[in-house]
């Protein structure tokens, strides 16, 4: 086994046992963390697999911005810090047999699909700043600009939403 | 590295993520588990543009879309996620029954 195959193990094992706990754990702000964990241990994912840039986006964005929303929807939600009995559907078994389901589909195919098929990372163009820049603003712009947009009307939508209720609560 | 391992990773962390958006009753770890769920959608997409070894490198720069537009659905979900918490003073999935279609004795029952 090679340095990459051993490395990528351990950080499958990371992201797999921390995104478990993520979906398992009674305290909610613990699920938060735990999805830190996850988060991180995917963008090492990401280096292995020479997407250099996506893992630092990976950080920025989601270890940065996402789990720091969260964290703050769970304070003003006014979330208990302490464990909750409850957080879990009373019937928990339905949600394992349709994870187990979907488990079970997605696993056979592409183990199926893909058995014997060599991931050979040696020589691979990294996907650096410089080579994702060039490629978004040459041959990807368009999406870019439509994704532009629709973070704009994100915004509009989440400062509508915020006001109104601001307005109603004045009243 | 077989090309299955990052596929079965994905995989796992998917079905992780379906299960967290049932089993939940918080709509914040509903919310975390969309996010569990999107980022094994793009581990796939890197381990398939390491695989085709593509040049424009599709595969990357779908993940970043991919990120940004779970950027513009978490603010979007928290944001309703709090304005409810504001009208009902808690988010309790289970509880949100508002928006189904009842039967008209169900209303009259009220």
């Amino acid at each position: 086994m090679t340095v990459v195959e051993v490395l990528f193990l351990l950080l499958g094992l990371v992201a797999v046992g921390s995104a478990l706990l993520v979906v398992t754990t009674r305290t909610m702000v613990h699920a938060a963390l735990w999805l830190v964990v996850t988060l991180g241990a995917v963008a090492g994912i990401f280096l292995l697999l020479a997407a250099e840039f996506l893992a630092w986006v990976q950080i920025l964005i989601y270890v940065g911005a996402v789990v720091v929303l969260l964290l703050f929807a769970l304070m003003l939600t006014k979330a208990p810090t302490g464990p909750q009995p409850d957080l879990d559907a009373r019937r928990a078994l339905p949600a394992v047999a349709v994870a187990g389901l979907v488990l079970a589909v997605l696993g056979t195919t592409v183990v199926a699909g893909f058995h014997g098929v060599e991931l050979d990372l040696d020589g691979a163009v990294v996907g650096s700043a410089q080579t994702t820049g060039a490629t978004i603003f040459q041959q990807w712009v368009l999406p870019f600009e439509v994704l532009s947009v629709l973070l704009l009307a994100a915004l509009v939508g989440a400062i509508v939403l915020s006001r109104g209720t601001a307005r109603r609560g004045g009243e | 590295m077989p090309l299955w391992w990052p596929l079965l990773l994905s995989s796992l962390l998917f079905a992780i993520g379906v299960y967290g958006v049932l089993v939940r009753r918080n709509a914040v770890l509903v919310l975390m588990g969309v996010e569990l769920m999107l980022n094994a959608v793009n581990l796939n997409l890197v381990a398939f543009d390491a695989y085709f070894r593509d040049v424009l490198h599709g595969g990357q720069t779908f993940a970043l879309f991919v990120i940004v537009i779970a950027a513009a659905e978490i603010g979007l979900g928290l944001a309703i996620v709090l304005l409810v918490f504001r009208t009902h003073g808690q988010i309790d999935v289970d509880t949100m029954r508002e928006l189904a279609d009842r039967e008209e004795p169900a209303v009259a029952e009220r």
